[in-house]
C-alpha cells in the first residue's frame, strides 16, 4: 500500500479562543473520492480551510505528499497542487467569467497550458463558453457553481475540494454538477474530497465516507457501508 | 496674469480662490473651468489612494492627506537642493517628483505595516482609530522636523511661448496638473486591467478570502495598494504646490477631507469614481467660487455630498454596498 497523498493527523483548529475540530483525522488517497457529510456546523467547511491554510490547525498535522503543510501559507498549498471550490462558491462578481477562470491559474506561467486548459473547461461547461465575457455576478446559482468548479481546475489540481457544491440548486443541476464531478475523478484521475449536506447523494459518488458531528469524526467507511448504516439513515438519510 | 494672485483669495481649502475679474465673459468661464479642472485633478489624484485602499481592506485611511503633504515636502527640500545646484527647471520638476513619489510610497508601505497591519482581524473601528493617531503624528511630525510657518514653493513648470494666447485663462502649470493627472489615470486603467498585479488587486477587492484560495498573496496586494496611492497622491502634492507656491505641514488635511469626499461622491471602492467624483467637486467649488463667492466654496462642495449620500448613497459609480470592485 502506498502513502496516502492527503493525510490529517488528529488536527484541532479554533477560531480565537472557540474549538471547532476536536482530533480530525483524514486520510484521503490518490484517484479516490472522499466524502465527508455532517450537519450545519459540524466544521465540515472548517476542515477544508485547515487543509488550504486558510485557518491552519493550533494543533496536529495536515500532510500532503509526505510533507508537512500545516503551517504553510495558503498560496503556496495551492501551487502544491490543493484546490478548494468554496461553499457559496465565492464568484468574483465584477469579473467577466473568462477573467475568473484566468484567476483560477494565477499561479501558472504556461499561456499556452493556461488556454489549452480553458477550452477543455469550456468543453465541460459549455454554458460557461456561451457567457464568457459576462460578469461573474450575473450568472445563476448553477452556473456560478459550474464556474467555480472550472476555475479551480484552471490550477491542474491533484486534489480538489468541493465544499457543497450542491447548496441552493436545482435537483436537475444538482445532478448535472455531481456527473461531472465523477467525470473528473475517472477521466482526469483528479482525486476529490466532498463536502456535503446532501448526504445521499454524495455517499453515492463517493468511494470512502467519514461522518463528522460538533467536530469530531465519528464514523468512517466505505460510502456503501454508510449508506445502509441505520444510524447514518436516521439521522443523515431522513429515512 | 502668470502665477495667480491668491493674496485676495478669501476662499477656504487648499487652493485659495483666485477669481475676481470680468464675471460673465467666455474667459472668465474658460478660467473657472480650467481652474476647476486643476483641483479636481488634484482631488481625483487623492481620492484614488482612499478609494483603492477602501477598495482592497475597507479601511478609510485617514492618514492618506498627510502622505500628500509628505510628498511635497520632499519635492520642496529636492527642489531646493537641485536648485542651489543650478538645474534646469523641468530637470528639477522630474526629479522632485520621482524623489516625492518614493519617499511618500515608502511612507505608505511603513504607515499601513506598521499602523494597519497588525490590526488586519480586529474590529473594523480600531484600525480607523488608528489611521486617525498617524495623520496626527505624521502633520506634527513634519510640524517639528521642519516649521509650522508657510514655506514658499518654487514654481517647476517653466512658460512656453506657445502658452502665450492661452494665459488669459489657463497658467502652464495648470497644463501640467490636467496632462499629468490624465496620463496617471490611463495608465492606473491599463495597469489594473491587464497587469498580473492589477487582477490579483481586484480580485482582492471583490473577495479577500477567495482570492487567497487561488493563490494570490493578499499582505503583497495590499502592501502595494498602499505604495500606488501614495505614489499617486505624491505626484498631485508636487504639481499642486508648485502651482499654489506654498506649503505648510497642514496643508494635507483639508485636501485629504476634500479627496475623500471625492471619493465618497464617485462612489467609494471605485477606481473611475474617483477621477468622477474628484471633477465634480473641483467643477462645483470653482463654479461657486467664481459665480457666487468665495465663502461658498466649502458650503457647495459638502451641500453636493450630502444631495449625493440622500439620493445615491453609494456614490455615483459605486455598487450597492454588498459588491465593490
Amino acid at each position: 500500500m502506498t502513502s496516502p497523498l492527503l493525510e490529517l493527523r488528529s488536527i484541532d483548529t479554533y477560531y480565537g479562543n472557540i474549538q471547532a475540530l476536536y482530533g480530525v483525522d483524514i486520510t484521503v488517497n490518490e484517484g479516490e473520492i472522499i466524502t465527508l457529510i455532517g450537519a450545519n456546523g459540524a466544521g465540515k467547511s472548517t476542515t477544508l480551510m485547515s487543509i488550504c491554510g486558510v485557518t491552519p490547525p493550533r494543533r496536529g498535522q495536515v500532510v500532503f505528499q509526505g510533507t508537512d503543510i500545516t503551517r504553510t501559507p495558503a498560496e503556496t498549498i495551492v501551487a502544491m497542487g490543493i484546490c478548494q471550490v468554496p461553499e457559496g462558491r465565492l464568484i468574483f462578481p465584477g469579473l467577466t467569467v473568462s477573467e475568473n477562470l484566468d484567476m483560477g491559474a494565477f499561479l501558472r506561467n504556461d499561456k499556452d497550458g493556461v488556454r489549452q486548459d480553458m477550452e477543455r473547461v469550456y468543453q465541460l461547461f459549455p454554458i460557461l463558453a456561451e457567457r464568457r465575457r459576462q460578469a461573474g455576478g450575473t450568472l445563476s446559482g448553477g452556473e456560478q457553481q459550474m464556474l467555480a468548479i472550472g476555475r479551480a481546475l484552471m490550477a491542474r489540481p491533484k486534489v480538489l475540494l468541493l465544499d457543497e457544491p450542491s447548496m441552493g440548486l436545482a435537483p436537475l443541476v444538482v445532478r448535472q454538477i455531481f456527473d461531472i464531478i465523477k467525470q473528473i475523478n475517472k477521466e482526469q484521475g483528479t482525486t476529490i474530497f466532498l463536502v456535503e449536506q446532501n448526504a445521499n447523494l454524495a455517499l453515492k459518488i463517493g468511494h470512502r465516507g467519514y461522518v463528522m458531528e460538533n467536530g469530531v469524526i465519528t464514523m468512517a467507511d466505505r460510502c456503501e457501508k454508510l449508506l445502509a448504516d441505520d444510524s447514518v439513515k436516521k439521522a443523515y438519510l431522513g429515512l | 496674469m502668470g502665477r495667480p494672485d491668491w493674496s485676495q483669495g478669501a476662499g477656504g481649502g487648499p487652493f485659495p480662490g483666485i477669481y475676481f475679474k470680468r464675471v460673465g465673459t467666455m474667459d472668465y468661464f474658460l478660467e473657472l473651468f480650467f481652474g476647476g479642472l486643476t483641483r479636481g485633478s488634484i482631488y481625483a489624484l487623492i481620492a484614488l489612494g482612499y478609494t483603492m485602499v477602501y477598495g482592497i481592506i475597507e479601511l478609510i485611511n485617514f492618514a492618506h492627506g498627510e502622505i500628500y503633504m509628505i510628498g511635497a515636502f520632499t519635492g520642496l527640500i529636492v527642489a531646493g537642493v537641485l536648485g542651489t545646484l543650478g538645474f534646469p527647471m523641468l530637470g528639477i520638476l522630474f526629479v522632485a517628483l520621482a524623489c516625492a513619489v518614493i519617499w511618500s510610497a515608502a511612507y505608505g508601505y511603513t504607515v499601513e505595516k506598521i499602523a494597519y497591519k497588525p490590526l488586519r482581524n480586529a474590529p473594523r473601528l480600531s484600525p480607523l482609530i488608528s489611521a486617525i493617531g498617524m495623520s496626527i503624528f505624521l502633520q506634527n511630525y513634519v510640524l517639528l522636523a521642519q516649521t509650522s510657518d508657510f514655506l514658499p514653493f518654487p514654481k517647476l513648470t517653466p512658460d512656453f511661448a506657445f502658452m502665450e494666447p492661452l494665459r488669459s485663462f489657463v497658467s502652464t502649470s495648470e497644463l501640467f496638473i490636467i496632462g499629468s493627472t490624465l496620463l496617471v489615470c490611463v495608465a492606473l486603467t491599463l495597469f489594473i486591467k491587464y497587469t498580473r498585479l492589477g487582477k490579483a488587486m481586484r480580485a482582492t477587492a471583490q473577495n479577500r478570502k477567495m482570492a487567497m484560495l487561488v493563490g494570490v498573496k493578499v499582505d503583497k496586494v495590499i502592501s502595494a495598494t498602499f505604495v500606488i496611492g501614495s505614489a499617486l497622491a505624491a505626484v498631485g502634492g508636487v504639481l499642486i504646490a508648485s502651482h499654489i507656491g506654498q506649503i505648510n505641514f497642514y496643508f494635507g488635511f483639508i485636501a485629504g477631507v476634500k479627496a475623500f469626499t471625492a471619493a465618497v461622491l464617485g462612489g467609494i471602492g471605485s477606481v473611475p469614481g474617483a477621477m468622477l467624483g474628484g471633477l465634480i467637486l473641483g467643477w462645483t467649488e470653482a463654479f461657486a467660487t467664481g459665480y457666487v463667492s468665495s465663502d461658498y466654496e466649502d458650503v457647495f462642495a459638502f451641500a453636493l455630498l450630502v444631495l449625493i449620500l440622500i439620493f445615491r448613497p453609494e456614490g455615483i459609480l459605486g455598487k450597492d454596498s454588498t459588491q465593490k470592485v
